[in-house]
């Protein structure tokens, strides 16, 4: 058979495979062939060619930490409208949070997310199911069924689990099935009816405040439960960490190789509390923006590698709601199509890490948290592939957003990196420009 | 620029004010002078001193700030801005002749809005209008009982009148 | 005869009253000396100026406030303005009709000024965003209520004839009280040094950036300040339970005769109203002669008179 497509004179960054080079990319039957210098009868047989030069060619990105809304909310966004901006982000796998109306449960609930997805083409579509019952808390839900049915992970994300017992029944009975249950780390009892960061500007607001602690004091108690009941193959990930506090207890737990990761969002790493200063909800998201510090200290966790993965947290909502009062308004920055030239922005602009590293955190090492067999570029491996101009500055419109949502706060933030292709097992689902 | 009224004249009219005012109101009646800020409130202080010492009995003073009685409030007003002030009126104006007194009359509007000003303070028996400077311009149907120089100056050209209290010097100037 | 202190010439440009820490020092003082010609408006026979005919305001109130409403309906009605009453117990935190729908449906009706007391912080700087009316924030959740932080410093500045070196205290739930916020920015800037008083439970969240002193005890300080503003115990916004019991709040930080004997003679006793008699303070110091509360309430008048006629001015200006 004929390959379909050759990507050519791209750089290839393969980070699992310790892969930077200017080279070709050659894949048949939805599958990465060959990487190298590929000429002669091979090339010339391609049905497509790509010329790649002077752009990135990298392992499809993958975001473990986007709400797509449906069921419940989809007038906010579906599955269709999320994997279609996706797509166009560069990104071939997302992980879609449970906190949907109802919450994902069950293997039923599992079930509709992934045939959502398939019927939509356009990313894969992967789903966290709930740790408790309906996201309260209390009771744990089925996650050896849901395993089964292919959910990748278990959250109660919007809120943490409050009860510590609780937690530690979710990790014991998890690890039973190989499968990472992630927080959100936030005590209720100190975050209150906080809806920003506790501090000077919450004061001068006359907002109330989430403390830093109750980030930091849940985390505190899971690495607790984690490092004091071992049970095999426990996995446990920190979702969206956003404190200093929160990098420092994961430098102690790293450096005592507990089974635990993390992950960290655009807006930790780019915006502080002092956005909030004019009541623009755009900001307002869930863990609250914090201080200059804690942005230093999320920035030096990545550089030491403390970081595991770097996710949107893309959580759309309508402009009717986010046109209430700051106080009412919900949760959560849309920010999924800009994603990837933000995390340029905060992390490789200044210097914090070169492509391999950027592409490392946004492939290999994500797949590895929810245990998928992607991220790489690796012969056999399915093609999913995205192609960058790393070089290409463009204008954040959000006018033009794939997504049902508009609440973005980077609307007309100039950026660089720009994605030209998404290509998924081998088939190119975006091409900039279409 | 042109002077018109140098300090001796501006005396001189003022004497003139004080004279005609005891003349023509009747001994038995109550006067009070009441100057519409800020240049009114100046030459109201100085000829209620006049008529006082011309009478032998104190005639109160008062001061008007007539800027919420304003017609052009809710127009664009440029620069200058109406800045409302205090009213300074330390006797009751009911049954009293009110000498109400401005530097200079012109369309009328200011004597307009400083006797519905006046009014909603209580009832007078009657307002009298003196003025040091009554140019023609009229754009409402009001003249000045008591008029010192009458000045045909055109429309367009500010007439300035500047006084010792509040300017340094006495003067009325055509710019 | 010299005439009187001369007012500066000021050109007013905002139309929206939102907050007094936007303001500086100088639109501060503006404000004051406007006041200063409405105060007279309310002791005359015909208790009533012309300045807003034909202009409506509304009073959008979100919370239960009768002195606050009533000062405002009064001070537009005084200087002529129809006023619509608009009392909404539930905002849009519960269901039903948001803010700016409620807003945009009444500028709809052709209202020239809102007055909004809400209890978001910030609602009011949302609304000046989404209409064209004027906006006069009377008490946005905790974050400010700047008609009150000006009738305060007026008052202040009536008695004492400058804010310039007073030591002010603030003494009760700072953390909850837009009183304090606004208080502290107008006293601030005109001079004055603000001290907060109250237990470290309700203490705002990095009260140290703020620019005042924090003291913890009323005993330690009542020697020393020249004003002492006591706030409300608002129990319908205390979180949890931030002190053990009203006896032994009172114990610690009501204004008692006692307490009063170790004050300056002439020190200020303020309030914002209205009293919770014997819990902020004794009801003997409430009407002492140190007492200015009911001169906070006619003062209130006349500033309310101001920041509606100057609002609307910088409308017209902008028309």
């Amino acid at each position: 058979m004929n390959p379909e497509l050759l990507i050519k004179n791209g750089r290839v960054i393969d980070p699992a495979n310790g892969i930077d080079k200017k080279c070709d990319v050659l894949v048949v039957d939805g599958r990465i062939a060959e990487i190298g210098s590929i000429e002669g009868p091979l090339a010339s047989s391609a049905e497509k060619t790509i010329d790649a030069a002077g752009k990135l060619v990298t392992p499809g990105l993958i975001d473990i930490h986007v709400h797509f809304r449906e069921p419940g909310d989809e007038e906010e966004e579906t599955i269709a409208s999320g994997s279609t901006a996706a797509v166009a982000a560069g990104f071939t796998s997302v992980v879609c949070m449970p906190n949907t109306n109802p919450a994902i449960e069950n293997e039923t609930d599992v079930e509709y997310i992934h045939r959502k997805g398939r019927k939509t083409r356009k990313t894969h579509v992967y789903t966290m199911g709930s740790i408790t019952k309906k996201r309260e808390g209390v009771e744990l839900a089925e996650m050896g069924l849901m395993t089964e049915a292919g959910a990748v992970g278990f959250t109660d994300d919007g809120r943490g689990v409050q009860d510590p017992a609780v937690m530690l029944r979710a990790l014991k009975y998890a690890s039973m099935f190989d499968v990472v249950v992630a927080q959100h780390c936030q005590d209720d009892g100190f975050a209150g009816e906080g809806v920003m960061n506790a501090g000077y500007y919450s004061t001068i607001l006359g907002l109330p405040g989430i403390d830093a602690l109750a980030e930091d004091a849940m985390l505190w108690r899971d690495i607790q439960l984690v490092k004091k009941f071992p049970p095999q193959r426990i996995r446990y990930h920190a979702q969206h960490i956003s404190t200093a506090g929160s990098v420092e207890l994961i430098r102690a737990a790293k450096s005592e190789s507990l089974p635990i990761s993390c992950e960290v969002t655009p807006h930790h790493l780019l915006l502080t509390e002092e956005c909030c200063a004019e009541y623009d909800t755009n900001y307002k998201v869930n863990p609250p923006l914090r201080g200059a510090k804690d942005i230093e200290a999320l920035k030096q966790a990545v550089a030491e590698g403390l970081i595991d993965a770097l996710v949107t947290d893309h959580a759309p909502h309508l402009q009717s709601e986010k046109e209430l009062e700051f106080l009412a308004a919900p949760f959560g920055i849309a920010s999924l199509e800009c994603a990837l030239a933000l995390y340029v922005k905060a992390l490789i602009e200044p210097g914090v890490l070169d492509w391999p590293g950027l592409i490392g955190l946004m492939t290999a090492k994500p797949a590895k948290i929810i245990n998928i067999d992607k991220g790489t570029l690796s012969k056999g491996a399915q093609a999913d592939i995205t192609i960058i101009d790393p070089d290409a500055e463009y204008r954040v419109d959000v006018n033009k957003f794939r997504s049902k949502s508009r609440n973005c706060p980077y609307h007309g933030w100039t950026l660089k990196a720009k994605v030209e292709k998404t290509i998924v097992q081998g088939e190119i689902r975006f091409s900039a420009g279409d | 620029m042109k002077i018109i009224l140098d300090s001796g004249q501006i005396e001189q009219i003022l004497n003139d004010l004080a004279e005609r005012i005891i003349s023509q109101i009747p001994p038995e009646f109550d006067i009070a002078t009441i100057g519409i800020r800020s240049r009114g409130e100046v030459l109201a202080q100085r000829l209620s001193s006049l008529l006082s010492k011309k009478l032998g009995k104190e005639v109160p003073c008062g001061t008007l700030d007539i800027t919420l009685y304003r017609d052009d409030l809710n127009l664009p007003q440029g620069a200058a801005q109406p800045q409302v002030r205090t009213t300074e009126i330390g006797f009751d104006v009911d049954d009293k002749i009110i000498i109400l007194v401005d530097d200079v009359l012109y369309t009328g509007r200011s004597a307009r809005a400083a006797m519905d000003a006046l009014i909603d303070l209580g009832r007078p028996r009657a307002i009298k209008l003196a003025v040091l400077v009554d140019r023609v311009g009229r754009e409402l149907p009001i003249q000045a009982d008591f008029a010192g120089y009458k000045s045909d100056a055109d429309p367009g050209r500010l007439v300035q009148v500047s006084l010792v209290e509040s300017d340094g010097k006495d003067e009325v100037v055509i710019e | 005869m010299a005439l009187k202190r001369k007012i500066k010439q000021f050109k007013w440009h905002r139309k929206h009253l939102l907050g007094l820490r936007e303001l500086s020092a100088e639109e501060i003082t503006f404000i004051l000396d406007t006041a200063e010609g409405f105060e007279q408006i309310s002791t005359r026979s015909v208790k009533k100026a012309p300045p807003l005919r034909g202009k409506v305001v509304v009073n959008l109130f979100f919370e239960d406030s009768t002195r606050t409403r009533n000062s405002f309906a009064l001070a537009a009605s005084r200087l002529s303005a129809d006023i619509i009453e608009f009392t909404e117990k539930s905002s849009s935190v519960s269901k039903g009709e948001t803010l700016l729908d409620t807003a945009r449906n009444l500028e709809a009706m052709g209202i020239d000024i809102v007055v909004i007391r809400h209890g978001a912080g910030g609602a009011a700087k949302l609304l000046s965003r989404s209409i064209n009316a004027c906006v006069v924030n009377a008490g946005d959740g905790y974050c400010e209520h700047p008609t009150q932080g000006l009738l305060d410093v007026y008052t202040i500045r009536k008695i004492k004839g400058t804010l310039e070196g007073l030591k002010i205290a603030i003494v009760g739930d700072i953390a909850h009280s837009r009183v304090a916020r606004s208080d502290m920015w107008a006293m601030t800037k005109l001079g004055a040094e603000v001290i907060f008083v109250g237990p470290p439970t309700l203490m705002p969240t990095q009260a140290s950036r703020l620019p005042v002193s924090v003291c913890y005890s009323l005993d330690e300080i009542i020697e020393k300040v020249d004003v002492i503003n006591m706030l409300r115990i608002q129990f319908e916004r205390l979180g949890g339970n931030p002190f053990p019991s009203i006896r032994e709040y009172s114990h610690y930080f009501g204004l008692t005769v006692e307490r009063m004997k170790r004050a300056k003679s002439d020190i200020m006793v303020m309030h914002p109203g209205p009293i919770n008699r014997g819990l902020e303070m004794e009801s003997e110091v409430a009407d002492g002669q140190n007492s200015v509360i009911l001169e906070q309430v006619t003062n209130g008048l006349a500033v309310r008179m101001a920041v509606l006629f100057l609002v609307n001015q910088a409308a017209a200006q902008k028309a």
